[in-house]
């Protein structure tokens, strides 16, 4: 299969007829029929309301499991791609989780250089100066020496992201970055999703889930929901506004002072 | 292999027959027992095999990761435990000397000495406490640690990364345990031996240490310090694969991890014994 890198019009993320099933049960299935292309530079947020399967639907995206019907394929590249040999396609996405998942026994240094370190086997000291920038440009630096264990959730989050842009990824994939934070963590979110994008030298391919949408409507480029264990893809915030039912008012409650801020 | 190392092994079937409720009769229970049995063994073999493959076949990669972590686990499987086996080699060798030196002495058989402490100690006693004390202290930690990792999702967060569970996580602590059950048995066995014949020397057994010593070493035999090896590095293979199996592959949530701890602990020793017995049959054979 071509890369879709060098050929724009293979899709990054392409399924067809795709049920997902609960990362805890595997068998028990939260969302199905899924038909869904995601290209490369696209911005796509999937919203829907707590235990939608938002989060199950993203880490399926991200590899974490099999669909369990339907054929999906990442870079080209049929799912599940988990053969050592497979491993280089892997490596172009990065996913953050919900909560961070950071390890608790490392450093947040630690925790965010642990890819790059095990990737290109370096030194702890090499891996360090090559994440040292990416601490500074998330504000972590200070952290930098900090376990876990002794920051707060919105650290954490934005923790779990640097470790996940640390390899540079082609395809990032955010799990709920908004849920939970305060004000200013949301504002500091929301404008990294702004210059992220426009920082790179190419192309990056961004996929988060959220419970609202409307704090996204300046920001992403395409919307989709997730509702009664089905994906409905919205299109544009256009198509968004105009389609405007009963499907999405549950997930266009938004936050009046974030409003007034964006 | 990256996905599914970890968690292969967790199925609803195998959750549903651990969480079945009370059988209604004893063949039931035997049954039930039975499966269960023939369950863990098939995926503590399909585990063991799995990380003896990732072993082999990532031994050069990562090397600045995962061998820091292998430094880091022989510590913690070994070093650190000396201290507490020094004691336990001195205890060991009052224990067996004081109840052995006073009936020999008694029947006018003391120059059976070096023989009884090899095969008391050197063949069994040495490699099978090390193991238990070893599975005691850092086995049980295994468990919580990577049942908690498991159960905090950190083991999904390592495969998002493309990094091997296995790999990161298992394959240092089953090289250390190897490592440190053989190491820590020579220190115990050194230890009684020497504490051995102070207490003997305590109790005015008319002994010498150079014929004390040579007893030993005539008792002793190439095949002991092979077996001995051999032994003590499966039982640290044993212990190490069954907690990691028990701590990574099992728990889903945080309160499943005390009873993988406490099913780690039986099926160790279990398997430790088991062991032990195979090889008094290759001694009995040789």
């Amino acid at each position: 299969m071509s890369d879709p890198t060098a050929h724009p019009e293979v899709p990054i993320i392409e399924m067809r007829g795709v049920s997902v099933g609960a990362l805890r049960d595997q068998n028990s299935v939260v969302v199905e029929e899924v038909n869904w292309s995601v290209r490369a530079g696209d911005f796509w947020v999937v919203a829907g309301l707590q235990g939608a399967g938002k989060s199950d639907f993203l880490l399926m995206t991200g590899g974490l499991m099999p669909p369990v019907a339907g054929e999906y394929r990442l870079f080209g590249e049929l799912m599940p791609i988990f053969d050592e040999d497979r491993l280089p396609h892997r490596l172009r996405m990065g996913l953050a989780f919900e909560g961070g998942q950071l390890f608790n026994h490392l450093t947040i240094a630690e925790n965010v250089a642990l890819p790059v370190q095990y990737h290109r086997d370096l030194s702890p000291q090499e891996a360090r100066a090559q994440i040292q920038p990416l601490l500074e440009t998330l504000e972590l630096a200070e952290w930098a020496d900090t376990t876990p264990g002794a920051m707060g959730r919105n650290w954490q989050k934005r923790a779990g992201l640097a470790r996940a842009l640390a390899l540079g990824p082609e395809l990032l994939l955010v799990d709920s970055p908004l849920t939970g934070l305060d004000l200013r963590h949301t504002q500091w979110w929301l404008n990294f999703f702004d210059r992220f994008p426009k920082a790179q030298d190419r192309p990056v391919t961004m996929v988060i889930t959220s419970a609202d949408l409307q704090p996204w409507r300046e920001r992403a480029r395409q919307f989709a929901v997730l509702r009664n264990k089905h994906l409905e893809v919205l299109g544009t915030w256009d198509q968004v506004a105009r389609a405007r039912t009963d499907l999405l008012q549950e997930v266009m409650t938004t936050l009046p002072q974030l409003d007034q801020a964006t | 292999m990256q996905k599914g190392n970890a968690s292969a092994f967790d199925s609803p079937q195998v959750r549903f027959l651990f969480r079945m409720p009370l059988p209604r009769s004893f063949s039931h229970y035997l049954g039930r027992k039975l499966f269960r049995f023939l369950l863990t063994i098939q995926g503590l073999g399909a585990f063991a095999l799995i990380t003896l493959g990732v072993i082999l076949g990532k031994f050069r990669s990562a090397r600045r990761v995962v061998w820091p972590l292998v430094f880091h686990e022989t510590s913690r499987a070994g070093l650190r435990l000396l201290p507490m086996f020094l004691f336990l080699s001195a205890a060991l060798g009052l224990v067996v000397i004081g109840q052995t030196v006073s009936w020999l002495t008694r029947v006018g058989a003391i120059n059976y000495l070096g023989s009884i402490m090899v095969l008391v100690v050197v063949r069994e006693l040495g490699p099978l406490l090390t193991a238990v004390m070893v599975l005691a202290r850092v086995g049980t930690a295994n468990v919580i640690e990577l049942g908690t990792s498991r159960a905090m999702g950190e083991v999904e967060a390592l495969e998002a990364l493309g990094i091997d569970p296995i790999h990161y996580l298992v394959v240092p602590r089953v090289i250390a345990m190897a490592v440190g059950v053989f190491a820590l048995t020579i220190y115990l066995i050194l230890g009684a031996l020497v504490s051995g014949y102070i207490w003997a020397f305590v109790q005015d057994v008319p002994l010498r240490p150079g014929d004390y010593f040579r007893q030993l070493a005539g008792s002793l035999s190439w095949l002991d310090f092979a077996l001995v090896g051999l032994k003590t590095c499966i039982f640290g293979f044993i212990i190490s694969i069954v907690t990691c199996y028990h701590g990574l592959a099992q728990p889903l949530r945080l309160e499943e991890v005390s009873y993988a701890t406490v099913r780690a602990v039986a099926q160790s020793i279990i398997g430790c014994v088991v062991v032990d017995a195979i090889f008094i049959i290759i001694y009995l054979a040789f």
